[in-house]
């Protein structure tokens, strides 16, 4: 008998044809998605969705006309419905993010799963190159991972902190390795040492620092140190004040070089506590911190003094940060330079509308997240929705730009 | 700027698809260094595999491999994929050996390294290291083993909802089950199954039945993600004949589209049933280095019109891809006497036929590497190396223009969204 008559006739056009490329890529890497044999001028949804490790789902889209070749240039947001507060961060990026890309008819904004799928292609995107090395550290008492590139060489060194949030988060680190840094990426917060005994002191850092000038694979000469937020703190203290720490450069990234001169990571976390009482709820009861900092102050004992740095610095600020007053200190900060005559080592990369977390590349931008800071639990409002994914694409990239450029690596980033 | 800094070398993508071109690129070299990028791979037989260039930096201390000039190594010249087709076993390596991908859901992993100098260069550690992932499955693709109505293979499923077009796949007369092309093809948008007809050494005995494809064509047909009306037919080599028989003389299944490669019209089912196995070794040919040519057996065969197919009796498109140095197999006078046959009743537009310069025989996935001359089982235990013919550069430029046309030809003719009416 004649098989089942099964094909499939649609407004579109039956037997579209879907393809993304790559289809395994790192996660700054762009993708470019193509439709054929859809009927000309008609109405497509191009949708991507993917679970996160914890469960969530995040979907993005976009709207297009079909007869033409086209890139997504969407961003990936909570499916409504889900829990608020979400941050998408990957925890295990030995294994990449799936996501997956269809392409339904019409023009739609939600109920993606009551719709007819027309196509759908499967996407990886990964934090870690093949051949990058994970190596868990526990050396010196510190909790840190080491990513070493692939290869028998040597490679110039990052030291990777990130902010109030705590935890070892590794995938930046994993990221700078892809392309060719030995990073070390460390908890300094919720680490084995705090649990046991209470906050680090600066000898943490400066362990950190020594494991990686020391490694037999890693160039001593070229250590860069880059941090978020309270990393930023962090970075400025070290590159100012450490006599063990000497790196090549530091990337600040939405941080602020208010801090007691002199103090301890603890005594850090003492001013904001103490100033704990500026920080305001909006109507949305979310928590703006910005406050915490300001005003600059013009006294010296209370701002890490950058007109001493002897190395290259580069800012990454967001003008709408609502969680810290990044711009503002770096107005400050560059003043200080000017003053002290060593502004020539100073590059700011301010973005408007930008908020407070400037991740990697086409990261889901999230306007407020859950965040659960050393002794604390509360919802933070982290800033302007934005032309995201260009800012990230140009921060990874200018980050990398300018660690190759200050005599880690010369190097042409093309595209 | 500061000097003796590292050189880095990367690939993008690092991840790719088999039939995906990559391009390495070299920097913070010192300039006007000559240095050796070179290729290796460790096979799933476990023998080295590798291919390398030799160049001389740019006054940007850069070498660009999709740009630059390879001076000589096993390949030269502007070769942006020549460290993946020109590789070839490593010096002291056993004879005869071939690179066929087993395991499909894993990747091919191929390392890149750049080494200062050009003679000697393997004597010195490498300056950097890249390594990178060619991939024969698509994320999303799923793999199925099938045995089914007796049939043995592997199905490959593109993801999505459907339906697709579907391919039946069919290697040559080496015989086994290979899967890598039918999982390009399923990373294609097409549900193929790789069939297996014979086991290696069987070519001589094999017990085949017309009746075994029809059902292997029908599993495709049948699967509830498939097209039936776009179900086509690809086969190398003995799988060409089997697809021209299939499309000339059954009754039960109508395959959209075929494409041979090595053009072969013999008739290989019935050929076997009436005499003692596909190859009459008698009348091989060895050469100075004692390889067989199994040419001239195919053009006996030609000689004698019971042992071709009619292919006068085909109704579908027919793509015929065939190699000029094909040293196995009278492929291009076979496309020949396809051609005028077709033509004589008016069947030309049906059929193209592309034949490619200095190809050989194993018109492979792109950026395979080329292999002249193969061990090959013919019976039992009892092995010869058999001559396929091809220049490595020639070879390797047919194989990705084939495989580029050949998606195309499948795209046009199972993909198209014209009904199957229309086009006669």
């Amino acid at each position: 008998p004649p098989p089942p008559a099964r094909t499939r006739s649609t407004d579109v056009g039956s037997l579209l044809k879907l393809s993304v490329q790559p289809s395994r890529g790192l996660v700054d890497e762009k993708w470019k998605i193509v439709l054929q044999n859809a009927t000309p001028s008609c109405s497509v949804t191009l949708h991507a969705h993917c679970t996160c490790e914890d469960g969530h789902n995040w979907e993005a889209f976009g709207h297009y006309t079909s007869d033409a070749t086209g890139t997504v240039d969407g961003f990936l947001r909570p499916v409504p419905g889900s829990k608020p507060g979400l941050r998408m961060r990957k925890t295990n990026i030995q294994v990449p993010t799936v996501v997956t890309i269809s392409v339904y008819q019409g023009h739609h904004n939600m109920g993606f799963t009551d719709r007819v799928l027309l196509a759908s292609v499967v996407v990886e995107r990964w934090y870690m190159a093949p051949g990058v090395r994970r190596i868990p550290i526990t050396e010196g008492g510190l909790t840190a991972t080491l990513f070493l590139p692939p290869g028998s060489g040597q490679f110039p060194g990052i030291l990777d902190l990130w902010g109030g949030g705590g935890k070892l988060v590794e995938y930046r680190a994993a990221l700078f390795a892809s392309h060719g840094f030995a990073s070390l990426a460390l908890d300094y917060l919720t680490c084995k040492v705090t649990t046991d005994t209470g906050l680090v002191d600066d000898e943490y850092f400066e362990t950190a620092y020594r494991v990686l000038q020391q490694h037999p694979q890693v160039m001593g000469s070229r250590i860069a140190m880059l941090g978020l937020s309270l990393g930023t703190s962090i970075t400025l203290k070290m590159a100012t004040y450490s006599d063990v720490i000497k790196l090549r450069c530091a990337v600040c990234i939405s941080g602020s070089h208010v801090q007691p001169v002199g103090g301890s990571l603890k005594d850090i976390l003492e001013l904001f506590e103490k100033n704990h009482k500026k920080a305001y709820v909006n109507e949305e009861k979310q928590v703006i911190m910005r406050n915490l900092l300001l005003p600059i102050p013009s006294e010296p004992s209370l701002k890490a003094d950058v007109g001493r740095l002897q190395c290259s610095l580069l800012l990454v600020v967001g003008e709408d940060d609502q969680n810290w007053p990044s711009y503002e200190s770096a107005l400050d900060m560059k003043e200080m330079m000017e003053k002290a005559g060593n502004v020539h080592l100073l590059t700011v990369l301010s973005y408007p509308n930008a908020g407070h977390l400037i991740e990697p590349p086409y990261s889901p931008h999230t306007r407020y997240s859950n965040f659960v800071s050393v002794g604390r639990r509360e919802k933070i409002t982290v800033g302007v929705l934005c032309i995201w994914v260009c800012l990230h694409y140009s921060m990874i990239h200018v980050s990398s730009l300018f660690f190759h450029g200050h005599s880690l690596h010369i190097r042409c980033l093309s595209n | 700027m500061l000097r003796a800094l590292a050189p880095i070398i990367s690939v993008a993508p690092v991840r790719a698809m088999m039939d995906e071109r990559f391009s390495v690129l070299v920097e913070n070299l010192p300039p006007a260094a000559p240095v050796t990028v070179q290729s290796h791979h460790y096979s799933d037989d476990q023998d080295d595999w590798e291919a390398y260039g030799h160049y001389i930096s740019d006054h940007n201390g850069t070498v660009s491999v999709s740009k630059h000039l390879s001076f000589g190594g096993t390949y030269s010249g502007v070769e942006p994929m020549g460290l993946l087709w020109s590789m070839c076993p490593v010096p002291g390596s056993r004879m005869g050996l071939r690179l066929r991908k087993k395991d499909v859901c894993t990747p091919l992993v191929v390392n890149i390294s750049v080494y200062s100098g050009h003679d000697g260069f393997r004597d010195k550690k490498p300056l950097a290291s890249a390594i990178t992932e060619r991939w024969y499955m698509a994320p999303g693709v799923k793999r199925i083993e099938v045995n089914e109505n007796g049939v043995r293979g592997t199905l490959f499923i593109p993801p999505g909802p459907g339906p697709f077009p579907g391919i039946l796949d069919m290697w040559g007369g080496g015989g086994g089950l290979h899967e890598y092309r039918a999982a390009l093809l399923a990373s294609h948008g097409y549900t193929a199954l790789a069939l297996e007809y014979f086991k290696p050494g069987e070519l001589q005995t094999a017990n085949l039945k017309f009746q075994y494809f029809e059902n292997a064509f029908r599993i495709i047909q049948d699967h509830p993600k498939v097209n039936p009306d776009s179900v086509g037919i690809l086969g190398l080599s003995l799988g060409s004949s089997i697809a021209l028989g299939l499309a000339a003389y059954s009754n039960i299944i109508k395959p959209r589209a075929c494409v041979c490669i090595g053009a072969n019209h013999t008739n290989g089912l019935e050929v076997h049933e009436s005499k003692d196995g596909f190859i009459n070794l008698e009348q091989a040919i060895v050469d100075e280095n004692n390889h067989h040519i199994w040419r001239n057996i195919g053009l006996a065969m030609m000689r004698d019109p019971s042992n071709l197919v009619d292919v006068q009796r085909i109704n579908c498109p027919v793509l015929l891809v065939s190699g000029q140095d094909d040293q196995n197999w009278p492929s291009v006078e076979m496309a020949d006497d396809i051609t005028q046959k077709m033509h004589d009743v008016g069947k030309a537009h049906q059929l193209t036929r592309i034949d490619y310069p200095d190809a050989g025989h194993l018109i492979e996935p792109p950026f395979s590497p080329h292999f002249r001359a193969t061990n090959f089982m013919v019976k039992d235990k009892y092995k010869v190396i058999v001559l396929w013919g091809g220049q490595t550069k020639p070879h390797s430029d047919a194989q990705e223009d084939s495989w580029r046309k050949i998606l195309v030809f499948f795209q046009q003719h199972l993909y198209s969204i014209t009904s199957p009416k229309a086009k006669l």
